[in-house]
């Protein structure tokens, strides 16, 4: 039974981020239907015109923050899994191509990738954001950028030790090509390694992206991801109207804790 | 000898590396003159300001009078504050240094018998322990700081929200940990940093604990009859010794990338919160200072780490390379 309910809490966010349109009480990017009057409402509050309930209170420009919090895990989870998803792939093609080849590609490879994580993955995506300027886009190549290096030493790591193989030896005596070896023998048996690691990536990346928008460098203001939904309440929770922040800050940590679970386990295994 | 010879030559390897990376990402991208020249000055007044900065020179040339400024400690002025920018970031560096020390030292003593204890212990101290340490890995270092102020500064009241408060000077460095009211204000953002390597230092030592108690080394010991003291001070203490050094030389990097969230959110006057400011305001030069001071910090403590493993472990000084085993 606890071994399916991490997976079930994950399959309910996924659902209610997919069907945030039709759960969410209001759209939040539609500025007409945000009322000023109704800015930073306590939990339970009704709404000055209108049917409307703030369950969850509203922020600084009267905007539900249910709704809000829907919207900004989606984005949350888009970008956290576009940008370990872009490092997956290309960290691991690196990897698995420096691994088999060997030699003085994957000297150099590997020398740029261990420059790179000895280096913070934070600082990393924090200079290629200053670099790239604003937009959902950039972070999820900052985000690339900073993990593809963890994702290309594992595979390179796989690739090694599969190189060795004897039916890599037989394929490659049978005068079967480098490229075909690499995607029929090297691949499809490094892959479960690699996507068992995955899990942790993908909690790392969205913890990034949160902490990136909290600075003021990560998702723009017209789409707030959670990061940025917590970033605005900050100003507000000193003077004591703590929901701004709380919310979007708890279903974060929900998400991560949830990720981080299922990563032990996988691990485990 | 050999040994430390090789390590410095890679560090400096790394510096020069590092220094072509920055300036070619950091110059090559985005122009400054936009956002400092008046945008109704015409073409004149531009190019006045450009040659003023030696933005008008080729990008080699540049990198040449960068790399030898860089040597000689100077990195070029800030574009905002006039100031020497490598002495902006050294202003600021005591400050962030010893919040990153603080957090450390604060993970250390409570990660390590933490670990100690879960790894030595079964059933459910292991549990509760390895709990705590799953969640310090998912909460994000600036919810940890909201969180904090929010129970401890707006709810209680006990400790302020931020700044730095009073500092003491000693040796001409501004200290806020020899007073008790610095301490006050120091706490929380240490707390925050600190919790995140607790976390990890935990995981480390219950894992390396359990390792090392199953081992032979410990069975044997045991038989022979020795106080279980010592079977933890010699056969769990030290080959977790070695494994820790290596961390907190390679962790205190990314203490100091923390620090960067740290304060921001506590306004503490470190060089992270500069870094944050100046690349709001594009000044490239102070951008390009930070990253290659704390590279050099970086360089230098993973240089102390390695020395200090060598230290313990004689089998690290002969080195890999040199007996031809992984």
């Amino acid at each position: 039974m606890a071994k399916w309910r991490g997976l079930a809490l994950l399959l309910l966010v996924a659902l209610a981020v997919l069907v945030a349109p039709w759960l969410a009480p209001q759209n939040p990017y539609d500025l007409a239907a945000l009322d000023i009057i109704d800015a930073r409402l306590p939990p339970f509050s009704h709404a000055s015109n209108g049917p409307l309930t703030y369950w969850l209170g509203s922020d600084e420009q009267g905007r539900d923050l249910l709704s809000a919090l829907l919207y900004g895990l989606r984005i949350s989870l888009l970008v956290g899994v576009g940008g370990s998803f872009v490092a997956f792939a290309v960290g691991s093609m690196v990897g698995l191509w420096a691994g088999y080849r060997g030699g003085r590609s994957d000297a150099l490879l590997m020398r740029l990738a261990d420059l790179q994580l000895s280096f913070p993955a934070l600082l990393v995506a924090l200079v290629l954001l200053a670099l790239l300027g604003p937009g959902l886009s950039k972070v999820v190549i900052a985000l690339a950028l900073s993990q593809w290096a963890w994702f290309a030493r594992l595979a390179r790591n796989e690739a090694r030790s599969l190189a060795g193989r004897d039916y890599v030896t037989a394929a490659h005596l049978a005068g079967v090509g480098e490229i075909r070896i690499l995607i029929r023998h090297i691949w499809p048996n490094a892959l479960p390694t690699l996507l068992t690691a995955w899990p942790v990536q993908l909690a790392a990346a969205i913890t990034l992206e949160a902490t990136l928008s909290f600075l003021g460098l990560g998702a723009p203001v017209t789409q707030p991801s959670l990061g940025l939904l917590i970033a605005n309440g900050f100003q507000y929770l000193l003077s004591g109207q703590y929901w701004i922040s709380l919310f979007p800050g708890l279903a974060l940590v929900l998400l991560l804790a949830t990720l981080n679970a299922g990563a032990d386990r996988l691990a485990k295994v | 000898m050999a040994f430390v010879l090789r390590r410095l030559l890679h560090g400096g390897f790394v510096l020069l590396v590092m220094s072509l990376l920055v300036f070619v990402a950091v110059y090559a991208i985005g122009n400054p003159v936009d956002l400092l020249v008046d945008p109704n000055a015409d073409a004149a007044d531009k190019a006045r300001t450009m040659a003023a900065l030696g933005l008008d020179q080729p990008l080699f040339t540049q990198y040449l009078h960068f790399l030898k400024g860089a040597l000689t400690g100077d990195l070029g002025h800030s574009f905002i504050h006039g100031t020497p920018a490598v002495t902006l970031i050294l202003e600021r560096m005591p400050a962030t240094l010893e919040l990153a020390v603080t957090a450390l030292l604060l993970a250390l003593v409570v990660g390590l018998p933490l670990g100690l204890w879960a790894g030595a212990r079964k059933g459910w101290p292991a549990k509760v322990v390895e709990g705590i340490a799953l969640l310090g890995f998912s909460l994000p270092t600036f919810w940890v700081g909201l969180a904090l102020i929010l129970v401890f500064a707006v709810v209680l009241g006990w400790l302020p929200p931020g700044g730095r408060g009073p500092t003491i000077e000693i040796l001409g460095i501004d200290l806020s940990c020899l007073s008790l009211e610095g301490w006050r204000y120091l706490l929380l953002p240490a707390a925050t940093l600190a919790l995140f390597k607790t976390s990890l230092l935990i995981r480390l030592t219950q894992q390396g604990t359990v390792r090392a108690l199953a081992g032979d080394a410990v069975r044997f010991a045991r038989s022979r009859g020795l106080s279980e003291a010592r079977i933890v001070a010699v056969h769990v203490g030290k080959p977790l010794l070695t494994s820790l050094v290596t961390v907190v030389g390679m962790e205190f990097g990314s203490v100091i990338a923390f620090a960067v969230v740290t304060e921001t959110i506590f306004g503490w006057p470190g060089m992270g919160k500069l870094l944050i400011e100046s690349i709001n305001t594009l000044d490239r030069p102070v951008i390009v200072a930070y990253l290659l001071v704390t590279t050099t910090l970086f360089v230098i403590l993973n240089l102390l780490a390695d020395l200090a493993c060598a230290a313990l472990d004689p089998r690290l000084r002969l080195g890999a390379e040199e007996t031809g085993h992984g």
